[in-house]
């Protein structure tokens, strides 16, 4: 089964790009990785990145690519793309603890510290998380990023939280 | 009757580009629109755009409305609301019907030397037994309910259709406080994009593709729905029937150009499934096969609010050189750009279908084109 099938990705079909970061790179801290395999047209991520880690081009409708060692993990990226696919993951946040952040436009926000419940791309939940931030300056335009820590082996897999 | 330089029929994206362009080089336009604010379906466009980041994507829907509607005023573009264009008529005139209530109403014909037809697109039904029941709707009023009204359609919604418009307003209706149980798609493959797809799945809404919904059942209103697996012939496969509490099914079967004005004034149509049905022809500069009639956004056929204005700005960069506002070096410049960006929003996969039908569509004006010509030559040599 494929995005076209069922609407959401495996972790297989993102990988097999090419694009997705290394476990070296993994290993240094936040990183975006960008969950975009459809060319359609649109390139806001590209001038969304002050480092110039997204690469894209002529034309729009070329896929993004991700130069992991430009890329800081700033997350600037991630409520500047329309299509809601671009994650941070951070592997590096504690011995045990990785965090995800991820695109949430819903009300109401989930709260700093709270307990919630994270789900993976087909909105199954897989565990708890509990919220590091919740960012949603005016630059943002509406599309508040919210950070939560989940165990280590569950960063692939979580891409959200259940709605409150 | 009032006269006109340039009259735009709807003033949604594409109608508000070509006032913009045709006004900002001097020209006078009256823009006509039915609703009470101009704007067409952008102000229900609450999520960010697709596209060029040099133009405007990664903006809201809402706030290129309010962009555009500001660039209107500043190039003195007139806006009549409340007025429905209700005929269209040899040589150029508009019947428009101005106003609300029976008693404003008020029937207003204007001649104009340019006209654009913006007049959009109107919503495809799907029909099942009780179809009819209340809380059945479209997927676009679904979205004027909660976007523009700020009113629920209800609670617990199915949605039929997974191209954009089904996938986006699904992901709205979650926004705005409803659940969306689960969406049915009667193709093998869903029709939209992936990201869209992807946040809706996210949220847990299941995508059920080769399915369909066989029956609407509820008292007053919708209160259960009936859907069941297709086979490879689309017909339902008997005992997959699934039962689910809904109290909406929204309908998100594409849409259909609003082509009538059009085909009244005698433009010439074509019929293009993958452009929605009946087209009106129209040149590179958006003319229909009608001089002076022009033809922009989902009328000549359905795609999305960035072609839509990169099509309005084609057809009034025209008008503007055809009214002698422009040099013909400055008009062949701008819609060179023009040109060069619609290229690019219809590449790939999801759009390359579309181009090559919206190139068919411009062969088929040419040679109609030709065609009139050589009439013409006929009858001179006739006469």
């Amino acid at each position: 089964m494929s995005l076209a099938e069922t609407g959401f990705l495996t972790i297989e079909e993102i990988k097999k790009l090419g694009k997705y970061p290394s476990e070296e790179r993994f290993k240094k801290g936040p990183v975006a990785v960008i969950e975009c395999i459809q060319e359609i047209p649109c390139n806001p991520c590209e001038s969304a990145c002050r480092f110039g880690a997204i690469e894209l081009g002529e034309p729009i409708t070329n896929l993004p690519t991700l130069n992991e060692d430009k890329c800081t993990g700033c997350g600037l990226c991630v409520a500047k793309c329309p299509g809601l696919a671009i994650f941070i993951i951070d592997k590096a946040y504690s011995d045990t603890m990785a965090t995800v952040s991820f695109p949430h436009e819903y009300l109401p926000l989930p709260e700093k510290d709270a307990e919630v419940e994270a789900v993976d791309r087909s909105g199954q939940v897989v565990c708890t998380g509990k919220v590091i931030k919740v960012l949603n300056p005016e630059s943002f335009d509406r599309t508040p990023v919210v950070t939560i820590a989940v165990p280590q082996d569950k960063a692939e897999e979580v891409r959200g939280i259940k709605r409150l | 009757m009032i006269k006109k330089e340039v009259v735009v029929i709807g003033g949604g994206p594409s109608g508000l580009a070509a006032a913009i362009e045709a006004a900002q080089r001097g020209a006078e336009v009256l823009v006509v629109d039915s609703n009470l604010k101009a704007g067409g379906q952008l102000f229900k466009q609450i999520h960010k755009f697709f596209g060029s980041s040099a133009h405007r994507s990664g903006t809201r829907g809402i706030d290129i409305g309010t962009e555009l509607l500001e660039e209107a005023e500043k190039y003195g573009v007139e806006i009549w609301l409340n007025s429905v264009a209700i005929g269209l008529f040899q040589e150029k005139k508009i019947a428009v019907e101005r106003g609300l209530d029976v008693e404003d109403k008020k029937l207003e014909i204007i001649e104009a030397e340019k006209i654009v037809i913006a007049s959009g697109a109107s919503e495809n039904a799907v029909r099942f037994k009780g179809w009819t029941l209340p809380g059945v709707m479209g997927a676009g009023a679904a979205q004027t309910m909660i976007n523009v009204n700020r009113v629920l359609p209800g609670e617990r919604i199915l949605m039929i259709g997974s191209g954009n418009v089904g996938l986006i307003v699904s992901y709205q209706l979650m926004q705005a406080g409803a659940d969306v149980v689960a969406l049915v798609e009667a193709a093998p493959k869903i029709g939209g994009y992936g990201v869209h797809a992807s946040k809706i799945t996210r949220a847990g809404v299941p995508i059920y593709t080769k399915h369909t919904v066989i029956e609407a059942r509820g008292d007053k209103r919708v209160e259960e729905a009936v859907i069941c697996e297709l086979d490879e012939k689309w017909q339902p496969v008997a005992g997959t029937e699934k039962t689910l509490k809904v109290d909406t099914i929204a309908i998100a079967a594409g849409l259909k150009p609003l082509v009538e004005l059009a085909v009244m004034h005698g433009c010439e149509c074509i019929f293009d499934p993958l452009l929605g049905g009946w087209v009106p022809l129209h040149d590179k500069n958006m003319e229909s096969t009608y001089p002076g009639i022009y033809v922009v956004g989902d009328i000549a056929g359905i795609e999305e609010a960035n072609t839509a204005l990169e099509e309005g700005k084609l057809a009034g960069i025209a008008i503007a050189e055809a009214l002698d506002y422009i040099s013909s070096e400055e008009a062949k410049k701008l819609k060179d750009e023009t040109w060069e960006r619609l290229k690019g929003l219809r590449m790939g996969p999801f759009g390359e279908k579309r181009m090559l039908a919206k190139e068919q569509l411009l062969a088929a004006a040419e040679a109609a084109k030709g065609s009139a010509e050589e009439h013409q030559i006929a009858a001179s040599a006739g006469a």
